[in-house]
């Protein structure tokens, strides 16, 4: 029965004489390869140019500050928990009073790592966050030569103080996401 | 010079030859002897036989040799698995080779070396009076050799070819 | 003796195993770069202006690797092996004629190091005898592969080495000369010939391509079946003669393909463009170079295209296609030469 029409059947001819030279096939084949010689290559140099990333390219992770440079981070856990590879864990922390110039809700992560290594950079954890504190950049992660350097603590993830080094996903800020920035009765837009 | 080199090169060829006889390992003594090849050769060319010393190392170290390291490397011959010769036949060995040195040194007892020779001046060992000799003066005994060869030839592809079962 | 022209001899050998060794070292860089312009990648170019600098480095690291050597080999074999076949690959370039003479205070030099009158029979010699380092050091590693890659290589070579000498014997019979320099001072304006005999150009380059053990021949260093071959148990710079030595053996093949077959340093209206003698024989060196960089760049070309033989078929292609062609090839020269006298 014929399921397909893409079968072929299997032809057990006898070479020509032409064919049985093999010259004529060598020489076809020379032909395909010098014009690979001349092609245009593929490979891109590197250090010195860079492949385009998209703008929303999902590389090394950033935990962002508000405006007033307060980490937005409230050690709520469901980026940990939305993450499949388990790569994120925290430990929380009660704010104090004196404290309040640092973090923005009373309660903050003492502790954020993830594990680079276990990390598929899917950003479910961007999805997750009820704070817009986690977001994935095109920035990559580097090389290291010990696998113990590939677990980023809050001093390689948190982004740093000064208003122009700070690490812009307004690209990542999607319709949906400004939309639901005007919703006032959510508490974290307040 | 050329005395020199001459000297020099029948020391080091019968010291390989010796080797040949006393090295423990097969392919040690076959690598021996095809470097003895290589001091003939190198006698050749003193007697301005160029061309024979080239045929000597490509069909002597080229070819012959080479099949002999093959058969040596396939088997993996090694000095413990060669059983010792019996009394007799160590005693026979002996007893040859004593009578083939006897005879060498009669038949070079008579010879006379004439002191005017000059390898030089010779120019039979070139390729061309070679070809003239051979295919002039002694052209029959050369494709008797021939056919001689074609039959081997024959023979070894008859020997070679596969039991055909009726 | 004249003391000039000894010197100038030594001079001349020591520029010419100079530039093998040189020419080898690049060619190792130009494989890398060709294999990679073939699949559409750049190639090394990290080590200095493209890569220039790769050679060095890796010669360098070569030098610095371990020096291994297996406890059950045997020392002095596993030694010689590599050490024969760079001494063989360097013999070769004894005969090549590389140009025209040159003229020193009125005294005219040769650019070859010994017009010996066997000179393609002498070539002939050396290569048979290559085949020695290969199987000396695959059986000196005691290891199975380099045991099995050995005989692979010295099987190829032999029968391959038939169809090569019958295809040389019908060029000597139309040159009547078994001197190299005479064969291409008789290509001279455009008689290459590659024209008159095409068929034995051919075979002699399919043959030069299994004696150099240059792909689709490589089966003696075959990797998915034997690993590396006979140099698999080869490490540091005992490993890295072997390699350069295939790449000398490379640029022989196309010094002799060229030399030859392709009218050696003829080029045509190089004679009527009034050169002095010297610059002429620059010129003339500088066109044999090109045409063997050519030749060189073909053995490249179709290593990164074809695919590798099955041992049966290669067997068959010598024995089977090769020697009959050849064979008929020499009873029709022979038979034109006949005539044409």
């Amino acid at each position: 029965m014929q399921l397909t029409n893409r079968s072929k059947i299997v032809s057990n001819k006898k070479m020509t004489f032409v064919e049985r030279l093999y010259f004529p096939a060598i020489f076809k084949g020379m032909m395909i390869t010098l014009s690979h010689f001349f092609a245009k290559k593929a490979t891109i140099d590197y250090p010195k140019e860079k492949r385009e990333f998209s703008e929303i390219y999902r590389g090394q992770h950033v935990l962002k500050r508000d405006d007033q440079g307060r980490e937005r981070c409230t050690a709520c856990g469901l980026c940990a928990l939305a993450c499949p590879a388990e790569a994120i864990t925290m430990v929380a922390e009660e704010r104090l009073p004196s404290e309040e110039h640092l973090y923005r809700e009373e309660k903050y992560a003492k502790t954020y790592e993830i594990n680079m290594l276990r990390c598929i950079f899917c950003g479910l954890c961007e999805e997750a966050c009820p704070k817009e504190a986690i977001f994935l950049t095109k920035r990559i992660v580097d090389a290291e030569y010990s696998r113990d350097k590939f677990i980023y603590g809050k001093d390689k993830l948190v982004e740093p103080l000064e208003l122009d080094l700070r690490i812009d996903i307004s690209k990542r800020q999607i319709p949906e996401v400004l939309e639901f920035k005007k919703d006032k009765t959510q508490r974290h837009n307040k | 010079m050329n005395l020199y080199i001459f000297y020099g090169l029948s020391t080091i060829m019968i010291f390989s030859s010796l080797m040949v006889l006393i090295s423990k390992r097969p392919i040690h003594s076959l690598l021996y002897l095809i470097f003895s090849f290589f001091t003939l050769a190198g006698h050749y060319i003193l007697l301005n036989a160029q061309f024979l010393a080239v045929v000597h190392i490509i069909v002597y170290a080229g070819a012959i040799m080479v099949l002999f390291l093959f058969t040596v490397m396939l088997l993996n011959l090694n000095n413990v698995t060669e059983e010792r010769k019996s009394r007799f036949s160590q005693i026979t060995a002996v007893v040859a080779a004593g009578l083939l040195l006897v005879s060498l040194i009669g038949a070079m007892k008579g010879l006379k070396i004439d002191p005017a020779f000059d390898p030089a001046s010779l120019q039979i060992g070139t390729v061309k009076n070679l070809g003239q000799v051979l295919f002039n003066q002694y052209l029959l005994p050369f494709e008797l050799a021939s056919v001689l060869f074609i039959s081997a030839m024959v023979g070894t592809v008859m020997l070679g070819r596969k039991e055909i079962n009726y | 003796m004249n003391i000039d022209y000894l010197i100038f001899k030594i001079v001349l050998i020591a520029s010419i195993f100079g530039l093998s060794l040189l020419v080898a070292m690049y060619a190792t860089l130009m494989e890398r770069k060709v294999a990679a312009f073939f699949q559409d990648r750049y190639g090394p170019n990290r080590a200095g202006k493209w890569g220039l600098l790769q050679p060095l480095a890796d010669g360098i690291k070569l030098f610095f690797k371990e020096e291994f050597v297996p406890s059950s080999a045997d020392k002095l074999l596993y030694i010689l092996g590599p050490s024969l076949s760079m001494f063989v690959a360097l013999l070769t370039s004894a005969v090549i004629p590389w140009g025209t003479p040159v003229v020193i205070g009125g005294k005219q030099y040769a650019l070859q190091v010994a017009d010996v009158n066997v000179g393609i029979l002498y070539i002939f010699a050396v290569v048979s005898i290559g085949v020695y380092g290969i199987m000396i050091g695959g059986w000196a590693s005691n290891n199975k592969y380099a045991l099995l890659g050995a005989i692979r290589a010295s099987s190829q070579m032999i029968s391959y080495e038939l169809a090569l000498g019958i295809s040389i014997v019908t060029l000597v019979m139309t040159a009547q000369s078994l001197s190299i320099l005479e064969i291409v001072e008789q290509q001279k304006g455009m008689h290459w010939n590659a024209f008159y005999q095409p068929l034995g150009f051919i075979i002699f380059t399919i043959c030069a391509f299994a004696e150099t053990n240059r792909a689709p021949f490589d089966l003696p260093e075959c990797e998915t079946e034997l690993i590396g071959g006979y140099h698999t148990e080869y490490s540091s710079m005992k490993l890295g003669f072997y390699l350069f030595a295939e790449y000398i053996n490379m640029f022989i093949s196309g010094t002799l393909i060229s030399a030859l077959f392709l009218g050696g340093y003829d080029f045509p209206f190089i004679n009527d463009m009034g050169f002095s003698q010297n610059t002429l024989a620059a010129v003339h060196f500088l066109v044999f170079f090109c045409k063997i960089s050519f030749v060189v760049f073909v053995f490249m070309w179709i290593r990164w295209t074809l695919p590798r033989f099955r041992y049966d078929q290669l067997m068959r292609l010598g024995w089977k296609k090769l020697i009959p062609i050849a064979c008929i090839n020499l009873v029709i020269t022979g038979v034109v030469v006949l005539l044409t006298q």
